[in-house]
């Protein structure tokens, strides 16, 4: 991957260029960097979402005591969240940013956990017993003495009628929490708190060898554990110029698909259960478990599968596989008539959904919100048609676009998509070539020096992984693009003026799972 | 009277492992007799509460679908009077910890524990809840839960399988099944359980509640 630096007193012009001239409206990823010695900076990735023409430009500044860069989250709306995900594992200060505060860690967080020189050690951030003051809400900037200081920013009035929901709510799929200011029924202003599930999966990587971060990336979007295992591979193979066999090829992408169906269902599922139509979430995990069954023969595993390996998969094939998995393909397709006669066409859905939580085609791509959520505002955004891998660019599928971009539309490109997948897996399940299912590769993994990244469509979205090697057995940076945080993020366009009951319809039907999001 | 052993109808008692840490318990229960009447109330009230165990919805991550997996269609919980979950602490007899508990998780977890009325139960489900799993080595992740709550039954697996899931919870069944409720040994928050060991939660005190309260002492 070819990174252009941008010297720091050019960066916001050449950046501002870049958006308006050059049409690279879609940020794929920002991600924050520690290069030692070279200071400290940020790797944007940009997309032009009509050519589909990808550039990474990057920035650093030398100074560790109170690093600052121009802020950019007035060309790009996602940049908003993402500058305040860089501050709060670099320190690094965006000047111009609204309200820059620390993203997952608690505002009394010592130290910013992925620099090079951090100390992790027990004394420095004991478990903090006490709940964090939300009184405290700030704002960092940096002082006329050059250093980062607090200053006391209050989000809410105190006229204003706040609200908290979670992290221990049934209706935020995990631990989510947000704080809503109302007016009557009708939601003002939101503020979304992440971070409670924030594990360090990228800090942990860093001291892991290659095979070893393979298993966490499973556990990032547990209903993606698929293509999240198969981008990182992906990833590393091209570094290393690793050449996969057709038939893994082949098993890859079958087993994509099948993990698209699993998460759609499951999507399904919830979603209702969501709004109150228990029935249909049990007939979603009945019939979801048949998929398991499948999968945990090939695989021995239901949730976490741990199936992708660098060269190849883990294990090759059962050999009833094909039949178990036609069969499947073709009751699955009946079983959505009876979704969409049980919950789809229902009124009360439908009353539910239609018109509510509209995202336009400009703020999904602003945002950043790929799969679903973008595919429902008529962007298309598949990183399947957009940069084929594994055996996409040979199949014969459609990518559903939807044009309404509410909630309704969300919840149908999902079951369109099932059908799609279903199309897919049957153009590839009779001819899955004879050979080796994994290519033998030396015991400990070396990737040469440079940066990589590698991206594939999981269940909701684009799953990037961008990877930073100094030639050791360990990544120098690694770091996952988030599927789910550019969906959180737009959540404040969608909610505002919109009732607090269309909170559970939005995140229902934008799909986002927490461990993906947090990291 | 004396206490008898946990049966569960239709599983054989040899079949569950770890009996002597229950046969230990009704040991120690067996020291203070009851009357007749007394225990045989024990034992109707521990028919009761062992079959209609409510948890708390609580699921971090992963562990929580192999959770939502248990309770729908295949492998039903309801079957042994699981189904019902709330979603309000105050309401919930155990609380199940699916998933990575970090250190923004920690205090949240412990007050929602703090919240529920006693006899209350904890079961750890997944490598992460009983020891940080995967990501022991994080600086975010709290390694195990019961360093903040006391825990009656560990599950582990990564993540535990359904089965593994009804049978841990089996397991708290039948604790359930030996304990006294009228005084003796009951599963309440013992001595070494509570606030020397396990920090407390204070939160939010406004400023001039801390300021009068120093000037006070
Ligand atoms: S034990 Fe495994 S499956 Fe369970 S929450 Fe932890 S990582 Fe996820």
């Amino acid at each position: 991957m070819n990174t252009t630096f941008i010297p720091l007193n050019e960066f916001r012009s050449q950046m501002e260029t870049l958006r308006r001239d050059k049409g690279m409206d879609f940020l794929r990823d920002m991600i924050g960097m520690d290069w030692g010695e070279d200071g400290l900076g940020v790797i944007y990735l940009l997309e032009n979402s009509a050519t589909k023409e990808n550039i990474s430009v990057a920035t650093r500044t030398t100074d560790r005591v109170a690093p600052a860069i121009p802020t950019v989250s007035d060309l790009w709306k996602i940049a908003n969240i993402y500058e305040r995900e860089v501050f709060d594992f670099f320190g690094i200060i965006f000047n111009g940013h609204p309200n820059l505060r620390r993203l997952f860690l608690r505002n009394d967080w010592v130290g910013y956990p992925l620099r090079k020189d951090y100390d992790e050690s027990e004394a420095v951030n004991p478990v903090r017993m006490y709940s964090e003051n939300n009184q405290n809400d700030c704002t960092y900037t940096l002082a006329e003495d050059g250093t980062i200081k607090q200053i006391p920013d209050t989000l809410f009035d105190n006229n204003e009628y706040v609200i908290n929901i979670g992290p221990q709510h049934p209706a935020t799929h995990g631990v989510l929490r947000f704080r809503l200011s109302l007016e009557g029924e009708f939601i003002n202003k939101v503020d979304i708190h992440c971070g409670y599930i924030h594990r360090g999966i990228e800090k942990i990587s860093e001291k892991y060898p290659y095979p070893q971060i393979l298993a966490l990336t499973d556990r990032l979007d547990y209903l993606s554990a698929h293509q999240n295992r198969h981008a990182l591979c992906m990833c590393i193979e091209k570094a290393m110029g690793l050449e996969v066999t057709e038939r893994t090829q082949y098993i890859r992408t079958i087993m994509d698909e099948l993990q698209r169906i699993d998460s759609h269902l499951l999507f399904i599922s919830c979603a209702a259960m969501d709004l109150g139509a228990l029935t249909t979430f049990i007939y979603g995990f009945r019939d979801r478990e048949k998929l398991l069954d499948i999968m945990e023969e090939v695989t021995g595993g239901r949730l976490i599968q741990n199936y992708n390996v660098i060269g190849g998969v883990q294990a090759d094939i059962t050999p009833g596989f094909a039949e178990k998995v036609k069969t499947f393909c073709k009751d699955i397709l009946n079983k959505l008539n009876e979704y969409n006669d049980v919950f789809t066409n229902n009124i009360i859905t439908r009353k539910r959904m239609l018109g509510i939580g509209v995202l336009s085609t400009e703020d999904v791509i602003s945002y950043g919100c790929t799969g679903g959520t973008g595919r429902a505002s008529g962007w298309s955004c598949d990183v399947r048609k957009r940069h084929p891998y594994a055996l996409y660019d040979k199949v014969d599928f459609k990518e559903i676009i939807y044009n309404n971009g509410d909630c309704y539309d969300r919840f149908l490109v999902r079951i369109d998509e099932i059908k799609e997948s279903v199309r897919i897996i049957e153009q590839l399940i009779d001819s899955i070539p004879e050979g080796e299912y994994k290519v033998k590769t030396k015991p400990i993994i070396r990737i040469p020096e440079g940066s990589y990244h590698a991206a594939v469509e999981g269940s909701r979205g684009e799953f990037g992984v961008f990877i930073e090697s100094k030639g050791d057995k360990s990544p120098y940076r690694i770091k996952f693009r988030p599927m789910g945080l550019p969906l959180i993020a737009s959540m404040e366009t969608m909610l505002k003026g919109n009732k607090i009951a269309d909170l559970m319809a939005i995140g229902a039907t934008l799909d986002y799972v927490i461990p993906d999001i947090d990291r | 009277m004396e206490m008898k052993k946990p049966i569960i109808k239709s599983i054989p008692y040899e079949e569950f492992k770890d009996n002597e840490t229950l046969e230990a318990l009704i040991k120690e229960i067996n020291k203070e007799r009851t009357n007749v009447v007394v225990g045989a109330l024990d034992d109707l009230i521990n028919w009761g509460r062992s079959n209609s165990l409510w948890s708390l919805t609580f699921a971090t991550s992963c562990c929580g679908i192999e959770f939502m997996s248990v309770g729908a269609a295949r492998y039903d919980f309801a079957r042994f009077g699981f189904e019902v979950t709330r979603n309000s602490p105050r309401q919930a007899d155990l609380i199940m910890v699916a998933g990575t508990i970090t250190h923004k998780m920690a205090p949240v977890l412990k007050r929602l524990y703090d919240q529920m009325a006693e006899p209350k139960y904890v079961i750890a489900v997944g490598g992460c809840a009983i020891s940080g799993g995967p990501f022991k080595g994080s600086y975010h992740v709290l390694n195990g839960v019961d360093k903040i709550i006391p825990v009656d039954v560990y599950i582990p697996g990564c993540p535990p399988r359904p089965e593994a899931i009804l049978y841990g919870m089996m397991q708290l069944q039948r604790k359930v099944k030996i304990e006294k409720f009228f005084g003796g040994v009951n599963h309440k928050q013992k001595k070494e359980e509570q606030t020397d060991n396990y920090p407390l939660v204070i939160t939010n005190v406004p400023q001039e509640i801390t300021d009068k309260t120093e000037k006070e002492q």
